[in-house]
């Protein structure tokens, strides 16, 4: 069975840096993975990569064996590929509501005429995108909160307003870029929890970038770690967590630390890495 | 599988087919009524002057409203709307100017009671009129040319943002003047518009001197009746899925973008549509003053549709109204103030003509101290239903009685 997400030898370069180098990634259907790595390791490069914001210098992305690579990231949103951002890019001065009704916008909007004549399918399907946006709301526990301006809302609110925007794309892959960054442990706690039931609710394949190793360690079934743009090493968590070259990366050996001098990576701060 | 419906999941959401008459025919109703109300109940009562005052404010709303879709909704920044309304104004007049010389023989009036302005004289004739035909194919003609250049502008757009893109429309309008002003001389007899041929006429514009004798078929009916398609039009863009992308492109394009919305389409949409509303609203400019010259057509009145939507609040169609309506009779009443205090005032002490810089600092304090509008993103109705759930959500604590 060829799996659902398919990137091979993926490269990029931004004049002499070398972001990301020969990246491989196979996810089936149902899978949840994570990508991990040192602060600027490339994995926000690899997003951008996979949605066509940044164009590959090598390599192929196919999306049920069809080839992504080149596409616009509207066209790679409508294949199927749906993502958050690391720094929280909700639409501040509109509602909540109305941030997840335009994620529906790509598969349910009507034309011009329609929509400027109310023709009935038009009503029809705004009367749709609206229940599906307030189910979803309910989903994410945002429904109280659907009037209010997406700036007003507390952090934590804004980044599950964006997975449910996000959802609203009806993707087959969803790419979440740290989706714990800035939640307090509790929201931590509970996002483990949101991120499996999307899973099964929504019959989505993850991957997840994330730092907080509690997080991925718990849910991921499968970590790809970078650094500098090389993957150096993909397995279980189990492995992942007892892989040297990994250990290394964190947090470095005497020798790195001599030879480059590279600082020691304090993203694995309160990790459960033992 | 998925618990979650699919967006397309139940047709039986979609009312029945024929609803969609009354969904139509009663909004173009109400506005109907209006303009019928302003032509025939208050336009005979009302002075020369008054009339004046309600068809520059009903054209001014089309203005601002059709540039709110592109400075509001979509967050472009364009500075060349009056060319639009000059491009518009110009080729409307070309056909009904040239039209009437082809039809009738002679530019005068041809229309029916409804373009008919009383203070003209009375009129003895049928409500409409074959003249009524080629003025509004001229707005027609005049909405479809200035769409096309909307596409035009539009395109840059794809690649421009902010100020370099406000540079660009800027540079538009300007050329759009330029032009016009080095367009050929105007035909004014019968016998030579029907030796030339149409191609040929529709670069005859008056050059410099403006394009005059312009039949006057503007009334406050046509105004108003387009001035409620516009809103109507606007508004329902606003209120659906169409216009969200709209929005979605304003407030953030990359993520806009990662949800699927074409933002290059999207924007060259919303200058194409606006252009078209600034193309008629051109036209009917041009038949109320019966000539219409490019020169007064630059980037100060460019600047002046600019200031209606800023004031009005980005995004807002109710707040450009008003603005539009508040920012046409201002000046004029700033004028009449003066004009009264000098009655009284002996004449070493008479009031110099202080309406530009009272309208100024009204502007600079607006600016101050609603630095988002009158609105800034909301209709005025939306304050209401705001109001209403804020009560309802926290109810006023009970025991405090009223004193």
């Amino acid at each position: 069975m060829t799996p659902l997400l398919e990137v091979e030898h993926l490269s990029v370069a931004f004049g002499g840096l070398r972001a990301v180098q020969d990246f491989n990634l196979a996810l089936a259907a149902g899978d949840l993975q994570g990508l991990i790595g040192p602060n600027g390791a490339g994995k926000t490069t690899v997003f951008n990569l996979l949605t066509g914001v940044y164009r590959p210098d090598r390599g192929t992305v196919r999306l049920e064996g069809r080839t992504l690579t080149g596409l616009r990231p509207h066209q790679v949103a409508a294949a199927g590929i749906a993502r958050t951002f690391q720094a929280n890019r909700l639409f501040a001065d509109l509602s909540v509501l109305d941030n997840v009704r335009i994620g529906c916008q790509l598969r349910s909007a009507r034309g011009l005429t329609a929509t400027v004549f109310r023709s009935s399918t038009q009503v029809g399907a705004e009367r749709r995108i609206r229940a599906r946006c307030e189910q979803l709301l309910e989903i994410f526990g945002l429904a109280e909160r659907r009037d209010e301006l997406a700036r007003n809302l507390p952090y934590g609110d804004q980044r599950r307003v964006e997975m449910a925007r996000a959802l609203a794309t009806e993707p087959k892959v969803l790419l979440l870029d740290e989706p714990a960054a800035g939640m307090h442990p509790q929201e931590k706690l509970m996002l483990r929890e949101l991120i499996r039931s999307v899973r099964r609710q929504f019959g989505v394949t993850i991957l997840l970038i994330e730092h907080d190793m509690g997080v991925v360690m718990d849910i991921c079934e499968r970590i790809t770690v970078l650094d500098y743009g090389v993957t150096i090493a993909a397995g279980t968590p189990q492995e992942i967590q007892n892989d040297p070259r990994v250990i290394a990366a964190y947090l470095g050996t005497a020798q790195a630390e001599e030879t480059s001098g590279k600082s020691v990576g304090g993203d694995m701060a309160g990790s459960s890495v033992s | 599988m998925s618990s979650v419906p699919r967006a397309c999941a139940e047709p039986t959401l979609n009312p029945p087919g024929w609803t969609v008459l009354p969904r139509n025919l009663g909004p173009l109703a109400v506005g109907l009524a209006l303009a019928t109300l302003l032509h025939f109940g208050i336009q005979p009562q009302a002075g020369a002057f008054p009339t004046k005052v309600m068809l520059d404010a009903g054209i001014n709303i089309m203005l601002a409203v059709s540039l709110t879709l592109v400075n509001g909704f979509t967050g472009q920044f364009s500075i060349g709307h009056a060319g639009f309304m000059a491009l518009g104004g110009y080729a409307a007049a070309a056909v009904t100017y040239y039209g009437s010389y082809r039809l009738w023989g002679s530019p005068d009036f041809h229309g029916g009671l409804l373009s008919w302005t009383v203070s003209q004289g009375t009129f003895h004739g049928p409500l409409l009129a074959g003249g009524d035909g080629l003025f509004l194919l001229g707005c027609l003609v005049g909405g479809l040319v200035a769409a096309g250049a909307g596409y035009v502008v539009g395109l840059p757009s794809l690649r421009l943002r902010g100020d370099y893109l406000a540079i660009v429309t800027l540079g538009f309008g300007e050329i759009v003047r330029v032009l016009i002003q080095a367009s050929r001389h105007q035909l004014f007899s019968a016998e030579e518009v029907r030796a030339t041929p149409l191609v040929k006429l529709a670069t005859m514009l008056g050059g410099s001197l403006g394009f005059i004798s312009l039949p006057f078929y503007t009334t406050l009916f046509w105004v108003y009746t387009l001035t409620a398609l516009t809103l109507i039009v606007t508004y329902r863009i606003k209120q659906s899925s169409y216009g969200r992308a709209f929005l979605s492109i304003r407030e953030d394009e990359t993520a806009a973008e990662a949800l699927g919305v074409h933002t290059t389409r999207y924007k060259v949409r919303a200058f194409v549509l606006a252009a078209f509303f600034a193309g008629v609203a051109g036209a009917l400019y041009a038949h109320s003053i019966g000539s219409i010259n490019a020169g007064e057509l630059g980037f100060q009145k460019s600047f002046d549709l600019v200031i209606m939507v800023v004031l009005g609040g980005m995004g807002s169609i109710s707040g450009s109204t008003l603005a539009a309506i508040l920012l046409t009779i201002l000046p004029e009443a700033l004028r009449k103030v003066t004009d009264y205090a000098n009655l009284y005032l002996p004449p070493e002490y008479a009031l110099p003509d202080l309406r530009m810089i009272i309208y100024s600092l009204a502007l600079i304090l607006m600016m101050i101290l609603r630095p988002q509008g009158l609105l800034g993103l909301h209709e005025v109705w939306d304050l209401w239903g705001r109001r209403a759930r804020r009560a309802r959500a926290a109810p006023a604590p009970a025991g405090e009685g009223p004193a």
